[in-house]
Formats: structure tokens, C-alpha cells, sequence
């Protein structure tokens, strides 16, 4: 308990992803197992009990807190946890700090009506930074920053693995990992996890640039709509089905339309999207359906899931990795003309006959509502990572506007200094009583040059401070360009940008020249 | 009953005034007449006529405000007693910083003290706080809240240097107050062995001169303008202001730190963007305020600033009589 309380301790004011990292592996290497397991289920969201915390921690600050007392310091404090921690009493510590695998094992066999007399007990023996970490622990959520891709790197960095080795295997273990970290230290075998559903390291595509569009050899290529959904690895196994999102998480729950009733030995590679009819919807339906533990029936039938697929890692056991494109799709093709999975279809290829033609077919992405072009190298391998001149992405040109610069913010970590996140917004319409209205926010695209100059300009025109963000005077042009604009009621232009990165800042040019809203409306 | 002393002590539009002795303590306004407690600027504010505080007080009144300081300034020893008006007046060290002083008056056999700020934790920068029994006790709250502790400053002083050891090459910034936990904090460091320079911003050199001359030895204590590069791996103390201000960015790769009470909360430290907190305050800690309250045997208690509404509740609950007094101009951070 000691070590990791001192490692979520330092790991919430750590501002550096590096800092984060060196603090992990440090913690990696020197704990023993069990607890490093069982503090890497921590950091993952994978801690393999649950217990009504909540209702325990109120159930302690009533029967032993002054309950004004108790809502005045949680008001102030912001979390009942750390609550909790700060209040409750310092005892001399006689016993020693329990361990992390002592107290899951004791959680495992405590009967519900005993455990917040279990949790008081290890409570006296805390000090106020383990009080904390035992309840942050508990409670599934560590909110220290750290994601689990972060701390599979810091395994990675540690151990001197590869990250991509360790996302496979990561689905079919459990904490406390100890055959990972005998792995790792290479006292065991990798190992197995043929029985259950995997996640395998994805292949990622570079955006196209003038200097590859120069050598590209249209025969050389595959090429096929780039969909506007998210990418998934669909996963059938051992009779289970799995399906991944780009990060390994498994989403299945959230999509059981997809996944029950659909058995096959495979690992599949595509677009989630959300499909009705033969329209596929726009990306802000699918969101709808993103990020939720389960799913009302409603749900199901307004915005039904869908996935394109368009390539094979492995089929009925055997790995394809190793094939090049056009045979994994030939693989992908053929099978799938058998099993016909439901709710799946196949990414269409298009055969351009030169480069003129792929040309005109990107140029018209826009006004056919498709996000661009994918181009797929034929001899290629399937290589997880980012490979060079394999895969590209070629997006539609982006939309770009005019915007006023209305409000900055203080950046983190580095940027701590510098106002570097930028709300800006766009004129009402034309006429006297016209007024800037906040159409989104972007802290890319600039140089450090610029951000000196972008920080020096927030600071001499301030008109208002609010806790970190100021407002300053309507008078910057910002040039900004974005991937697409919707409506929104959650803005109050009634307009969200999606993906707005700042191109050029108009030193020159005159707030009033600036665009309007019905301009943007008309980019909808 | 508390209405007993309304009579003759009781908040007015500048603070809170004595009555029969004709004379406000700590005012926020300019007024004829106004006893200091202590010299932080939200507690001593210039363009009163007749200034009487400790010598020290009005030594870093001078310092701070010049001119406007006040036009007369009349020294008070602490443990003296003097007649103003028709009250008995005198001071008594009040722990907070270098004289800081607990105002007491006595007016037809009954006994007032008004705090100012104090805390109860040793501090080789100033006297340790006096109890003073009374039956009116007039008390700051800035830390009135149960999850307040402060624990021990010389662990958060090892909690620094271990951090500095760690990162070698990083110069550590330090976040203190000008007037009291900046010359605090150089005599704890001190004591715990650390003999290098410590460099300072320079807000925080005139006070600290000011205690030099008062005696206190702090060996080295440089101006950064004077370092000829990067301070990897040195100490740096400034404002809180200054962490995250451009004069932050000439340090190497600085460890953002801050010396304060609130520190304890780990929300406040993440909202300044402060690397490692430090809990070392010179107010009294929820433990503290309450065993001040209980020596002094006081029936009545007033809670001046801070968290007034929890303690009054707390003090309540005991059979006391409490009760907040609204006083404007005493900033919320306090620190």
C-alpha cells in the first residue's frame, strides 16, 4: 500500500506524460508481484472486485463525522473520498499498511454487511496519502491521469517490451497478471490466450502529402472510401466475439446487435458506423451510441450499427499478417461470401484507370458526403504501428474561415504559462448591432513563434479575467480550418467545428472583415 | 450574553471598533485611529491618521506602504499595558509572523482578545502565540474546516529537498508569501542542513532584509538577477503569482512548488498547477483553532474570517456562544 499510495501521490501532480512514465516504470520494476498487478488492474480499470463504495462512504462520515462538518469540508474539497482522507483521524500506526493483493483477497471472502467496518479498520492503520490511495483504489477510478495506454507503455519502457506484444496479449489475461510480469522479466513463456477474444496491434495510414502524391503508381495501389465512423477490430474465438476499438478497448457491450448471434473464427478489420437502410449516417449518430455500458432498444432501432469491413489479420486460425493485401483481401472476400456475418458488409474497391481519375473522385469527395480516399499499398504486409508508404489517408480538403480570437486560456503542463487555447468566434451578421458569437476552440497549428507573439497580444488586450480564461478585445483574425461543421445546441452559435486547427493568424487583417455566421451556415 | 459587549466592541463600516477607546482594529477603510495587528496588506491598509501596532508591524508598514502608513505611529511593547480612552489596552505575540500580535482590551472587568491571524506551531521567524485567558474571544477561521491539518513543517522541508535530490537537473520554485512564510521557510530549510544559496524574486527582498536587520540569520539569499545561468538544481523562492508567470520560464525546466495551507487540498494544488505541494501555513489547523478556544475559557466567541460558518456551527454544538462576524476585505486565500 506504502509504494503505491507514494505513486498516485506523485502521479497526480506529475504534469509531464514523461514524468508519468518515468514514475510508472520505476513503480514496475521495483514492486513485487502480486501488488504491481494488482495496482496495473488499477490503472486500467480492471480491478476484479467491485464494492458499493458510495454507499459505504456514506455510510462512515455519517456514523462517525459531524454530518454539517462533513458536507462543509466535502463542499470545499470537491470528492468524497478525499474527503474522507483529510478528516478522518491520525492514529499512531501500530499495524503495518496492509498490501494490495491482502486487500482484495480479504474483499473477496468479507460479506457486504462487514465491509465498511473492514474498510474503517484499514482506514486507522493509513496514514492521510494511503487513506486517499486505498479509497481512490476502491473506487475504480483513479483520475490521476493516466490511461491505460499509458501505463501498457510504461510496461513496455520498463521491461524493454514491445507495446504491440503487450496489447495482444492484454485481453486474455487477468490481474494479477503475474504470467505477464514473469513475461516480461523473462522468467516464463508468453502466454497463451488462443481461447478467448483479442485485441491485435492495428496497421495506421499516414496522410497523403504533395511529395507522395508525386510518386505515387496508381497500378501499385488499392484504393477505397475512407468512412466516416471509428475504426474497430471485430473478434470471433474460441465461440466468444469481440470488438475493439483502435485502443484495445472492447466495446462489445455497447453493440450487442453486432456480437450476439454471431459466431466465427477470425479477426477482422474495419469501420463501425451507423447504418439505415442503405444510407450510412452521420458520425454524430454514432456517437450516440459511443461510450455507454449498456443500450436501450430505442437506441438499437434508431441508430443501428454496422460494420464495413475491408481487411483480415487472421481467418479460422490462420495468420494473414504475413500476406500482402490484395491475397488478405482476396481471403477476406471469399469467406466472407460464405459466413455472411450479419450486420457486416465489404468496403467497397474502386478501380480508378489513372491518376486523373482518382483525382477528380477525391476532388468530389466533399459534395458526396464522403470523409476521402484510402490507399492501400497491394504488396504490403499487414504491419501493426504506422508503417512508411504503405497506407495512406487522403481527407477531403478542409473547410476554413475567417474567426475573431474572444477568449484564451492557460495551457497545462509546459504551456502553464502561456495562453495557448483559443476560443474565437464569428459576427452575428451584418449591421450595428451585429456581436461575436463563440463557434469553437483549437490550440494547434501554430508555431512557438507564434504563441509567444498569440501570449503577448492575450496579455496587453485583457478585458476580463475569469479564474484561468481571459477575454480580450475583438480585434485578432485567426484563420482557422476545420474537417467539417454541424449544427449543435450545446454551442451557442448553434454550430460545433470538428477538428478546428488554426492555419494562420491575420495580423493584418481588421476583426470587422471577419466572417459571419451565415457563411458557416452555409458550410452545414 | 454577547450582547453584553456589542456595547462596545462591534463591526463597523470599516472593521471591527472599540467603542469607548474610540479606535478600529485592523480597518479596511482609512480611519482616525486604528490598532494593527499584524503588517499583511489585507490586515494593515495605509491612510489611517494614528497607527499603534508593534514596532516590527510598523517598521514593515513603513517598508511596504511608505507615505501612506499612517501620519502618526506609535510603537506598542508587547505585554504593556496602556490606557485609551476609557479601555485598557495591550498586545500579546500572536505566533503569525514577525510582529503579529493578539490585540487584548479590558473594559469594565471584562477581557476581549482579538486574534488577528495566528498559528501554534513553532516558528523561529517570530514569538510563539500567547494565550490570554478572556471572556470574549475574536478569532480567524482561514483554516476552519475538519479536513484541515497542517502536520509537521520540517516533513514538508524534507518532502523539497528529496524532490530536489530526485531531480537534479530542475530548478525547484518555491510559491511563498512575502511577509512571513518566505523568511519561515528559509530558516527551516537552514535547519534541515541545506547550506547552498537559496535564490530569491525580487518581491521577497526587501522583508527579508528587514528580518536580517531583526537578527534572524539566513546565510546566502540571493537575487536571481544575479545568477549567471539556469539554476539547474538550485532553490528559487518568489511570490505565488510568479509560478506560473513569463518570469517562470527562465528557470531549468522549473518544479513548480508552493508553500500554503490550502496545499493540503490536492484540487487547489492541481488548479495552480503547483508539481509539489507543500502544507506549511502560518494560520492555526481546525485541531489548533479549537484547543486556542478551549485555553483561552472564553463563553463568548466570534469568528472574524475564513471559514466562520463551520466552526461557529462546531463551537455551538460545544455550548459556546459563537457567532460570525461579517468583515469586509480579508482575502479568502489568506495565505
Amino acid at each position: 500500500m506504502k509504494s503505491f499510495a507514494k505513486l498516485l501521490d506523485q502521479l497526480s501532480y506529475a504534469s509531464s506524460r514523461n514524468g508519468k512514465l518515468t514514475l510508472l516504470k520505476n513503480y514496475f520494476i521495483a514492486t513485487p508481484d502480486p501488488d504491481r498487478g494488482y495496482a496495473l488492474a488499477a490503472l486500467t480499470d480492471e480491478i476484479p472486485v467491485t464494492i458499493p463504495l458510495r454507499r459505504i462512504l456514506t455510510e462512515l462520515s455519517q456514523s462517525r463525522f459531524d454530518p454539517v462538518l462533513f458536507e462543509m469540508s466535502r463542499d470545499y474539497v470537491g470528492d468524497s473520498a478525499e474527503t474522507l482522507s483529510l478528516i478522518w483521524p491520525d492514529k499512531v500506526l501500530a499495524e503495518d499498511a496492509p498490501h494490495l493483493h491482502q486487500i482484495i483477497d480479504t474483499l473477496k471472502t468479507t460479506p457486504r454487511n462487514q465491509i465498511s467496518t473492514q474498510l474503517a479498520a484499514w482506514l486507522d492503520a493509513l496514514d492521510v496519502t494511503e487513506r486517499w490511495a486505498l479509497l481512490k483504489f476502491l473506487s475504480g477510478a483513479l483520475r490521476v491521469g493516466v490511461s491505460a495506454r499509458l501505463a501498457k507503455l510504461s510496461l513496455a519502457g520498463a521491461f524493454n517490451r514491445k507495446i504491440e506484444d503487450i496489447e495482444e496479449l492484454w485481453h486474455g489475461i487477468e490481474p494479477p497478471y503475474t504470467e505477464l510480469f514473469d513475461w516480461l522479466q523473462s522468467k516464463a513463456a508468453r502466454p497463451d490466450i488462443n481461447q478467448v477474444p483479442v485485441f491485435r496491434p492495428l496497421m495506421l495510414a499516414h496522410p497523403l502529402d504533395d511529395a507522395d502524391w508525386q510518386a505515387l503508381e496508381i497500378e501499385d495501389f488499392a484504393v477505397e472510401w475512407k468512412w466516416d465512423g471509428i475504426r474497430v477490430q471485430f473478434v470471433g474465438q474460441g465461440g466468444r466475439t469481440g470488438l475493439f476499438s483502435r485502443t484495445g478497448d472492447n466495446i462489445a457491450a455497447a453493440f450487442p446487435e453486432l456480437v450476439e448471434n454471431q459466431q466465427f473464427e477470425a479477426v477482422l478489420d474495419g469501420e463501425l458506423l451507423v447504418k439505415r437502410g442503405d444510407d450510412i449516417a452521420p458520425f454524430a449518430d454514432l456517437q450516440q451510441r459511443l461510450n455507454r455500458k449498456t443500450v436501450k432498444a430505442n437506441m438499437l432501432q434508431d441508430n443501428p450499427a454496422h460494420v464495413r469491413l475491408y481487411d483480415a489479420l487472421i481467418i479460422e486460425g490462420e495468420d494473414l499478417r504475413t500476406l500482402p493485401f490484395d491475397q488478405r483481401r482476396d481471403r477476406l472476400e471469399k469467406w466472407h461470401a460464405v459466413n455472411q456475418l450479419h450486420h457486416t458488409d465489404l468496403s467497397p474497391l474502386i478501380l480508378p484507370s489513372n491518376k486523373e481519375q482518382l483525382q477528380s473522385l477525391w476532388a468530389a469527395t466533399r459534395e458526396n458526403g464522403i470523409e476521402g480516399l484510402m490507399l492501400k499499398l497491394r504488396v504490403s504486409p499487414y504491419i501493426s504501428g504506422r508503417p512508411k508508404g504503405k497506407w495512406y489517408k487522403w481527407k477531403r480538403t478542409a473547410l476554413s474561415a475567417d474567426c475573431v480570437l474572444m477568449y484564451a486560456q492557460r495551457g497545462s503542463g509546459k504551456r502553464s504559462s502561456y495562453f495557448s487555447d483559443y476560443t474565437f468566434g464569428v459576427w452575428t451578421d451584418d449591421g450595428p448591432e451585429r456581436k461575436l458569437v463563440p463557434v469553437g476552440k483549437a490550440y494547434s497549428g501554430f508555431s512557438d513563434e507564434e504563441l509567444q507573439r498569440l501570449d503577448k497580444f492575450v496579455r496587453n488586450n485583457t478585458v476580463e479575467r475569469f479564474g484561468p480564461v481571459r477575454s480580450v478585445l475583438p480585434q485578432l483574425v485567426l484563420e482557422v480550418s476545420f474537417d467539417a461543421i454541424n449544427r449543435s445546441n450545446r454551442h451557442k452559435s448553434g454550430l460545433a467545428m470538428r477538428f478546428p486547427r488554426i492555419t494562420n493568424i491575420r495580423w493584418d487583417k481588421p476583426a470587422s472583415e471577419a466572417d459571419t455566421l451565415s457563411t458557416l451556415m452555409k458550410l452545414v | 450574553m454577547a450582547e453584553q459587549y456589542s456595547s462596545w466592541l462591534r463591526p463597523a463600516g470599516a472593521g471591527l471598533y472599540c467603542v469607548p477607546g474610540d479606535f478600529y482594529i485592523d480597518p479596511h477603510h482609512p480611519v482616525e485611529r486604528a490598532v494593527i495587528t499584524h503588517a499583511h496588506s489585507d490586515h494593515a491598509r495605509p491612510g489611517h491618521s494614528a497607527v499603534m501596532a508593534t514596532a516590527e508591524t510598523l517598521d514593515i508598514m513603513k517598508l511596504r506602504l511608505g507615505e501612506g502608513a499612517g501620519r502618526s505611529m506609535q510603537p506598542l511593547s508587547l505585554g504593556v499595558s496602556m490606557q485609551v480612552g476609557d479601555v485598557t489596552l495591550r498586545l500579546a505575540p500572536a505566533g503569525h509572523v514577525l510582529g503579529s500580535a493578539q490585540v487584548v482590551i479590558e473594559h469594565k472587568g471584562k477581557r476581549a482578545v482579538i486574534s488577528g491571524d495566528y498559528k501554534r506551531q513553532a516558528d523561529a521567524t517570530c514569538l510563539p502565540f500567547e494565550p490570554v485567558s478572556c471572556d470574549l474571544f475574536i478569532t480567524e477561521a482561514t483554516f476552519g474546516l475538519p479536513v484541515f491539518k497542517h502536520g509537521s513543517d520540517r516533513e514538508e522541508v524534507a518532502k523539497l529537498l528529496a524532490s530536489m535530490a530526485a531531480f537534479p537537473d530542475r530548478t525547484h520554485l518555491v510559491g511563498v508569501y512575502g511577509l512571513g512564510k518566505c523568511q519561515r521557510l528559509l530558516s527551516l530549510l537552514r535547519a534541515a542542513g541545506y547550506e547552498k544559496p537559496i535564490w530569491l524574486h525580487g518581491a521577497l527582498l526587501t522583508i527579508t532584509q528587514y528580518y536580517i536587520g531583526r537578527g534572524l540569520d539566513f546565510r546566502e539569499v540571493p537575487h536571481v538577477s544575479e545568477a549567471k545561468q539556469l539554476l539547474a538544481g538550485e532553490l528559487v523562492l518568489c511570490p505565488p503569482g510568479a509560478l506560473a508567470d513569463r518570469w517562470s520560464r527562465q528557470f531549468a525546466d522549473a518544479v513548480p512548488c508552493l508553500a500554503s495551507g490550502w496545499m493540503r487540498v490536492r484540487a487547489r494544488a492541481r488548479q495552480r498547477g503547483v508539481e509539489l505541494p507543500l502544507v506549511i501555513s502560518d494560520h492555526a489547523d481546525w485541531p489548533a483553532l479549537l484547543a486556542t478556544i478551549a485555553e483561552t475559557g472564553a463563553e463568548d466567541v466570534w469568528v472574524t474570517h475564513g471559514r466562520e460558518e463551520a466552526l461557529v456551527h462546531e463551537l455551538s454544538r460545544q455550548g459556546l456562544r459563537a457567532k460570525a462576524l461579517s468583515i469586509v476585505g480579508r482575502e479568502d486565500e489568506g495565505e
